[in-house]
C-alpha cells in the first residue's frame, strides 16, 4: 500500500519539502495542512517589495496555486491541526476530523511576541509575519501617516524603511541601545542608524514602550519615560516564539524549539521537523541552534524530505540571512557573537563595505552592505574555520575567495 | 506560453511550457528543476545558476554588475551563466535552450 506523508504547516520549509518528495521520485500521498489561506509562500517580501506594493501577491507565492494538484499534493489551507497522536500516528484537526499517517514532518515555524500592553485592542496597532497583515498595514500607510514602529529589528526597519519612502513620518522606539542588536556589530547599527535618520526616520533608543492610547483606533504610543508619540499606526516586531506547543503536548522532546537531530528527526522515529520551528545542531558551529531564516528552512526541509525517504544527509550549512531597507542589502553569514572581534573591510561612507567578525583568531561571520562578492567569497571560508589574518580581511584589495 | 528545453542536473533533457511575463527561475521552479533560488529573485543568492546555450546567449540580455559579482565568485561560472531570476522568460525566448548548473 502507498505509504502517506502528512505535513502540518503550509509554510517555506513545508512547500519546500513537498516539493523535494515529489522530486525524489516519492509516489505516494502527500498532505499538508496549513492554518493559513494561501499556498505556501515567501515571507520576506512581506516587509519588502509586498509592502511597499513593487510585487503581487501572486509573485511571493513559493510555486504556483495548481502545481499542489498537477503534483497530487493534497494541500488543504485554513486547516488548523488541534493535536498530534503518536501512538496511533494520527492528528485531530481544529474541524473535528482526523488525518492519520506514516510519517509526519511537523514545519510549524513561529509566531509573533506579542507585548500585551494596555491597550492593545485598539485599531492600527500590528504585527506582522503573514501576508493578511502586510495587506492590513498597507491599508493605512499613506504619504504622511504617523507610523510608529515598536522594535529596531530587521523587520521593524524594513517597514521604517518602506514607509519613509512612502512620505510617512516615521518614528522607531528600540529598548536596547542600538538597532539591530542581536544580529550585527555596533558599527553597522551605527551604519544603519544614520541611514535611516539621513531618510527622515526618528530612532529611538533605550525606550520601553508601556501602553497605547486612543479612542477605537490607536492616537499615541506611551513610553516608560513618559513621552507619548503619535500614532494612525503601529507596527511591532519584537521577536518570534516557535510553534512547538502541539508537538510538545504530544510528548517529544522541546527545549527553545522542537528537539531534532542532525538528520531532523525528532525523539519520535516517524516524525520530523524543520524551519524555524527546529532546535537542531550544526556540527560547523558546535551547537544547536534555532534559526529564522529562508537558508535554514530550505535546506532543513530538504534532509528532512530525504530522511523521510530513508537517505540520510546530515545537516551541516553556514547560516545566512538578509535584509533590504532602501537602496542597502545588507547580508549575513556565519552567528556573530558579542564578543567577537569586528574587522572592517572597505569604506562605510561608500555605502559598499564589510564586516568581519574573528572568534580566537577564526573568520566565523560577515556581514555585508551592497557587497554581494564579499557575502559570496565568504561562505566557504567560514565553513572552512580558518585562522585569518585580520589585516588580510581589512585589506579590500584582496578577494575573500583568495584568502 | 513558450518553450523551454531544460538539461537538468543529471544530464536529462526535457521540455517545458514556460510562462511569459514571469522569469525564468520562476518557471523552473514551478516544474521542479533543483534550483533553490532561497532569495526568491533577488539577485542576491546565486542558487537560481543555468547555463544558457551558446545561441542563444545574446538574446537573453545582459548581465548586470551585481549579477557578475555574484557569478564571479562561482567556480563553475562559464560564458553562458546566467542567474535565472534575473531573465524575464519573453515570447522571443521561445525554444530556450538551458542547462541547470550545479550545486556549489
Ligand atoms: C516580515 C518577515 C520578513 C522576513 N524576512 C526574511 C529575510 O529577509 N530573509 C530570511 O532569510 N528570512 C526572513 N524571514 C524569516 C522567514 O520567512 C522564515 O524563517 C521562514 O518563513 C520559516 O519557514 P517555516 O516554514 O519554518 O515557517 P513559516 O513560513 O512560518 O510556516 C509555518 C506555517 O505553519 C502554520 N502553522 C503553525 N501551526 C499550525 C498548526 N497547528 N496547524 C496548521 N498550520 C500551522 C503557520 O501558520 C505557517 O503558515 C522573514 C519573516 C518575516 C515574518
Ligand atoms: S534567486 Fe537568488 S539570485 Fe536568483
Amino acid at each position: 500500500m502507498d505509504q502517506t506523508f502528512v505535513i502540518v504547516g503550509a509554510g517555506h520549509a513545508g512547500g519546500q519539502a513537498a516539493s523535494t518528495l515529489r522530486m525524489k521520485g516519492f509516489e505516494g500521498k502527500i498532505i499538508m495542512l496549513g492554518d493559513e489561506a494561501y499556498v505556501p509562500y515567501e515571507r520576506p517580501p512581506l516587509s519588502k517589495g509586498l509592502l511597499s506594493g513593487d510585487i503581487d501577491i501572486e509573485r511571493v507565492y513559493l510555486r504556483k496555486p495548481d502545481w499542489y494538484a498537477k503534483k497530487n499534493v493534497d494541500l488543504r489551507v485554513n486547516t488548523l491541526v488541534d493535536t498530534i497522536d503518536k501512538d496511533n500516528k494520527s492528528l485531530a484537526l481544529a474541524d473535528g476530523s482526523t488525518v492519520t499517517y506514516d510519517k509526519l514532518l511537523i514545519a510549524t515555524g513561529t509566531r509573533v511576541r506579542k507585548l500585551n500592553l494596555p491597550g492593545e485592542e485598539l485599531e492600527g496597532i500590528f504585527y506582522l509575519r503573514a501576508i493578511a497583515d502586510t495587506l492590513a498595514i498597507q491599508k493605512r500607510l499613506k504619504p504622511d501617516a504617523k507610523v510608529v514602529i515598536v522594535g529596531g529589528g530587521y523587520i521593524g526597519l524594513e517597514v521604517a524603511a518602506v514607509s519613509a519612502k512612502m512620505g510617512c513620518d516615521v518614528t522607531v522606539l528600540e529598548g536596547l541601545d542600538r538597532v539591530m542588536n542581536r544580529v550585527v556589530a555596533a558599527e553597522v547599527s551605527a551604519f544603519y542608524h544614520d541611514v535611516h535618520t539621513s531618510a527622515g526616520v526618528k530612532i529611538m533608543t533605550g525606550v520601553g514602550v508601556t501602553a497605547y492610547e486612543g479612542d477605537g483606533d490607536v492616537t499615541h504610543v506611551v513610553t516608560a519615560d513618559g513621552a507619548r508619540y503619535e500614532a494612525d499606526l503601529v507596527v511591532v516586531g519584537v521577536g518570534v516564539i516557535p510553534n512547538c506547543e502541539i508537538a510538545e503536548a504530544a510528548g517529544l522532546t522541546v527545549d527553545n524549539g522542537l528537539v531534532v537531530d542532525k538528520f531532523a528527526q525528532t525523539s519520535d522515529p516517524d516524525i520530523y521537523a524543520a524551519g524555524d520551528v527546529t532546535n537542531h545542531p550544526n556540527a560547523l558551529l558546535g551547537r544547536r541552534l534555532r534559526l529564522e531564516s529562508v537558508q535554514n528552512a530550505v535546506d532543513q526541509a530538504k534532509t528532512a524530505a530525504n530522511a523521510m525517504l530513508g537517505t540520510l544527509g546530515e545537516y551541516a550549512e553556514i547560516p545566512w540571512f538578509w535584509s533590504d531597507q532602501y537602496d542597502l542589502k545588507l547580508q549575513i553569514v556565519g552567528l556573530s557573537e558579542p564578543d567577537d572581534d569586528v574587522v572592517i573591510r572597505g569604506d562605510p561612507a561608500s555605502r559598499k563595505f564589510s564586516v568581519c567578525y574573528v572568534r580566537d583568531g577564526q573568520f566565523v561571520a560577515i556581514n555585508t552592505i551592497n557587497n554581494v562578492k564579499d557575502f559570496m567569497g565568504s561562505k566557504k571560508l567560514i565553513a572552512a574555520g580558518r585562522k585569518i589574518d585580520p589585516a588580510l580581511l581589512a585589506d579590500v584589495d584582496t578577494p575573500l575567495k583568495e584568502m | 506560453m513558450a518553450k523551454i528545453i531544460i538539461t537538468n542536473r543529471d544530464g536529462e533533457k526535457s521540455e517545458i511550457k514556460g510562462e511569459i511575463g514571469i522569469s525564468l527561475m520562476e518557471n523552473l521552479r514551478d516544474n521542479d528543476y533543483e534550483l533553490e533560488a532561497i532569495c526568491g529573485g533577488q539577485c542576491s543568492c546565486a542558487t537560481c545558476h543555468v547555463y544558457i546555450s551558446d545561441n542563444w546567449i545574446a538574446r537573453t540580455g545582459e548581465r548586470s554588475d551585481e549579477e557578475n559579482e555574484l557569478l564571479e565568485e562561482l567556480e563553475c561560472m562559464k560564458e553562458g551563466s546566467r542567474l535565472s531570476c534575473q531573465v524575464p522568460f519573453t515570447a522571443e525566448l521561445d525554444g530556450l535552450e538551458i542547462t541547470v548548473a550545479e550545486d556549489e
